[in-house]
């Protein structure tokens, strides 16, 4: 009985013992168990399969004129879709690209010409501009202007002035008919 | 406090300002523990451990619940069918409850039979009581949340006992639902109070592990540590023995919620509640079935409210009760066996409210609660006839002598 008495804590005699094999192989099962245990609990935040389900958005385009935008929901987000006049698709393509703050090419952010699709969130911090409706300021570039903290985006949906770093995201979307689009 | 000194100079820096490091070393490997525990003392530290797991899968559950009578039901379904590991989370939580009730169970039947209860630790009883009453309520309140028909009906059958008090029942059962029947305004209430009873349970916890470090285990002889000699530190003999326990326990506990988890279930549940059709045969969560038999077994509405409550509150005299001075059953042959005894009048109890009432069951129900409540007077006049075995002198001498035998 005497033995059981002496503490495991003091040092052993000499090198490494039994003892110290099975505290380290516990504490590993231990660490690694827990590990696994804790992950369900992460992944539940996730989005859900009921979430992700409404991940993409049908859009009919066939009533917006020329001239005219539509805000639509994707993923909880608003996405502008602006039916451009020749005269703001000829001021997107006249800009000088490496005046730019986030360099992009009108034509590499639209499929066709004519119309402009971006995620209707400032790149500063995610509030939504203003220039969807006729009487909205757009700034000194006739995109956007966002109320929050004052950054212009021009008919492109580049960021011109103002704190905001990057352009307007576009989104994923196809053209399903010459008339109707998927998001996402 | 025993002015200990940190070889750590930044554990010893932090400890002048806030002793964290000297309570944690004194409440485990300064903690002197009887030697001679059994494999019955590991229960409280697997209550903790349940208790834990409750409050932690609960936390995640509410991410993804509605308390809402509208949206409830259809919220938990979204979680076992759409939330990532929603059902693994969920069933945790539900087989949770049962384990949590089977280990607290163990755990006070332990004390029973050790006579844990007895002088100096009255007051540590007194606490674990107070932590199983809010365990019952805050898992009653919990069952109702998924708003099936068990849910439903369970709420209204127990919010219902409050009517048998004469005069003021009606007005209580009326303020416990905000309306004139169990309905939203109840599964919000429900919902709330079900959040926060658990940290209530927690600081009761709290208060049964002062209360323990400062009366000492007991431990399965029912004599008092005298010396070192009798003792050795918690940390890390029984923290690994606890451990070890933890290990056997998860095992069976996983086993329930990956192979069988509706097994403490009930099918109706999974019935949306539907105020205007009871189900056919409704019974409470296992847990309650004795109390539920209780109630039963006695033909008088007010007295069979009474009495269930009785059942309960009786375990707080049993300090005063138990008239022997000596803790251990392994001393007392007769007490011994007439534990056993209640034991099984309790898992009969618990059978007969399982089943339907009607036919021997009855009888055999009113027996039974007969029994459990005779139990108690008895125990008093046993106290004072039976001729206890002789109890060695100290824990080391009991323990030395049976490794020599």
């Amino acid at each position: 009985m005497a033995e059981t008495s002496t503490s495991p804590l003091a040092p052993p005699p000499e090198g490494e013992t039994r003892r110290d094999f099975l505290l380290y192989a516990t504490t590993a099962v231990g660490v690694a168990g827990t590990a696994m245990a804790i992950w369900p609990f992460i992944d539940s935040m996730n989005p859900a399969a009921d979430v992700l389900a409404l991940s993409s958005t049908e859009v009919d385009i066939s009533h917006v004129a020329v001239g005219q935008s539509i805000t639509v929901t994707w993923r909880g987000k608003p996405v502008f879709i602006r039916h451009r006049t020749p005269a703001e698709i000829a001021a997107a393509e006249a800009v000088n690209v490496a005046d730019l703050r986030d360099p992009q090419t009108d034509a590499s952010r639209v499929q066709k010409p004519e119309w402009l699709i971006v995620i209707g969130i400032c790149t500063h911090l995610g509030c939504v501009p203003l220039g969807q409706k006729p009487a909205d300021p757009r700034g000194e570039f006739g995109g956007w202007f966002c109320p929050c903290h004052g950054s212009q985006y021009d008919t492109s949906g580049r960021i011109r002035k103002g704190p905001a770093p990057l352009n307007l995201a576009v989104p994923p979307y196809k053209f399903l008919t010459p008339t109707s689009i998927r998001i996402g | 406090m025993s002015g200990y000194k940190f070889e750590n100079k930044a554990v010893q820096w932090f400890d002048d300002r806030l002793p964290l490091f000297t309570v944690l070393r004194h409440s485990t490997t300064d903690y002197p523990t009887p030697r001679n525990l059994n494999y019955w003392w590991n229960f409280g530290s697997l209550a903790l451990m349940m208790l834990v797991i409750m409050i932690l899968t609960g936390v995640f559950l509410v991410m993804n619940y509605t308390p809402n009578a509208a949206l409830a039901f259809d919220s938990v379904e979204r979680i076992m069918r759409d939330v990532n590991y929603g059902w693994l989370i969920r069933y945790m939580h539900a087989n949770g409850a049962s384990m949590f009730f089977i280990v607290v169970y163990i755990h006070i039947f332990r004390g029973l039979y050790y006579g844990s209860y007895k002088a100096p630790r009255e007051v540590l009883w007194w606490l674990g009581l107070v932590i199983y009453l809010l365990m019952m309520a805050t898992a009653f309140m919990g069952y109702v949340l998924p708003w099936g028909q068990m849910s439903f009906w369970g709420a209204t059958v127990i919010t219902n006992l409050f009517s048998a008090f004469p005069v003021v029942g009606d007005y209580i059962v009326t303020l416990l639902w905000g309306g004139f029947s169990v309905a939203n305004p109840t599964l919000n209430r429900f919902f709330s109070l079900h959040y926060l009873l658990p940290f209530l349970i927690f600081a009761v916890v709290f208060l049964h592990l002062v209360a323990l470090h400062t009366v000492k285990s007991s431990n399965p002889l029912g004599i008092e540590m005298k010396g070192p000699q009798d003792s050795i530190p918690f940390h890390p003999y029984y923290t690994i023995k606890d451990l070890y326990g933890v290990g056997l326990f998860l095992i069976i506990y996983m086993a329930f919620v990956f192979f069988a988890p509706n097994f403490f279930g009930e099918p109706d549940n999974y019935i949306p509640a539907n105020p205007m059709v009871t189900p056919p045969h409704i019974v409470p969560e296992w847990y309650y079935l004795p109390f539920y038999a209780i109630l039963r077994s006695i033909p008088n509405k007010l007295a069979g409210v009474i009495a269930m409550f009785s059942a309960i509150l009786i375990l707080f005299f049993l300090p005063w009760i138990d008239s022997s001075k000596v803790r251990s059953a392994k001393f007392r042959p007769i007490f011994k066996q007439v534990f056993w005894i209640f034991v099984l009048d309790t898992i009969v109890l618990g059978y007969v409210g399982s089943q339907p009432p009607g036919g021997p069951l009855v009888v055999i129900g009113q027996i039974a609660t007969a029994v459990y409540f005779l139990f108690f007077p008895f125990l008093y006049l046993l106290g004072k006839i039976e001729k206890p075995r002789a109890l060695p002198q100290s824990i080391s001498a009991a323990v030395l002598k049976s490794e020599k035998a």
